[in-house]
C-alpha cells in the first residue's frame, strides 16, 4: 500500500468539508485512483470530475501518472486568479 | 520579483523592481476588483491559493516569457486573502528595451496566469458567496 496527501480548495474544498486529507491506495496506482476514489465516497464531486484537473507534487499530471509513496496529490478546479 | 502575498500590492515598488536603464519600455498591468459581476453588485473578493505550485507556476510564466521575447525584468505578484472594491489583487511589470515586447509579453502574462496558475477566487455578494467558475452545483459547459 500506498499513502498520499490528497489536498483540496476553492469549492471542492466546501464539498469534502476539508482541505486535505490521507488516502491508502493499492502500490501502482494511478493518479485517476484518487479521483475515482473521492468520486464514491463524496458523491456530489462526481458532477465536476472532468473539469478537475489534478497536480502530483506541485505539477499537473494526467489520470495515468503512477503514485509513489508519500506524494502530495492536489485537485486543482477551475482557476481564478487575477 | 515573483511573490504571493497577504497584504496590499505596493505598485510603486513593482514598478521600481523592473526598471533597469536599458529599458526603453514597462508595460504595467494591474487587476483589480471590480464592484459587479454577472448584473450582481459584488462586495469583494477573497483569493485563495495553491502556494508552492502557483509560485511555481508563474516562475514558469517568466520563463516562457524570457524564451519568446527580450526583456529586461519581470515582476509578478498576486495577492491572496480578502481583496476590496478597487484594490489590485494583481501587478505584473515587463521592461524592455522596446515596447512591443513590453506589451505582448504582459498580456501574455496574465493571460496564461488566468489558465495556469492554481489561484481561486470568491464573489462576495451582499447575498451569499461564490467561488468563480462554479456555477451553483454542477459546472456550467
Amino acid at each position: 500500500m500506498i499513502t498520499v496527501n490528497v489536498r483540496f480548495f476553492a469549492t471542492v474544498k466546501d464539498l469534502v468539508g476539508a482541505d486535505e486529507i490521507e488516502l491508502m491506495l493499492e502500490e501502482g496506482a494511478l493518479a485517476s485512483r484518487v479521483l475515482d476514489h473521492l468520486a464514491e465516497r463524496y458523491p456530489r464531486l462526481s458532477g465536476w470530475r472532468k473539469h478537475l484537473r489534478l497536480a502530483v507534487n506541485s505539477e499537473y499530471a494526467e489520470g495515468t501518472r503512477l503514485l509513489q509513496d508519500g506524494d502530495e496529490v492536489a485537485i486543482i478546479p477551475p482557476v481564478s486568479g487575477g | 520579483m515573483i511573490n504571493i502575498v497577504r497584504h496590499p500590492i505596493d505598485v510603486q515598488e513593482v514598478l521600481r523592481s523592473v526598471q533597469v536603464p536599458e529599458a526603453g519600455a514597462i508595460d504595467i498591468f494591474v487587476g483589480t476588483t471590480r464592484n459587479h459581476s454577472s448584473g450582481k453588485e459584488v462586495l469583494s473578493l477573497e483569493y485563495e491559493a495553491y502556494e508552492p505550485m502557483a509560485l511555481k507556476e508563474m516562475e514558469k510564466i517568466e520563463n516562457k516569457v524570457r524564451s519568446r521575447w527580450a526583456v529586461h525584468r519581470f515582476a509578478m505578484v498576486h495577492r491572496v486573502g480578502r481583496v476590496g472594491i478597487g484594490e489590485a489583487s494583481i501587478v505584473i511589470a515587463v521592461s524592455a528595451s522596446h515596447r512591443r515586447e513590453a506589451f505582448e509579453a504582459c498580456h501574455y502574462a496574465i493571460d496564461t496566469l488566468k489558465r495556469e496558475v492554481p489561484i481561486w477566487k470568491r464573489e462576495i455578494f451582499a447575498d451569499g458567496e461564490m467561488w468563480v467558475g462554479f456555477q451553483g452545483e454542477e459546472p456550467q459547459e
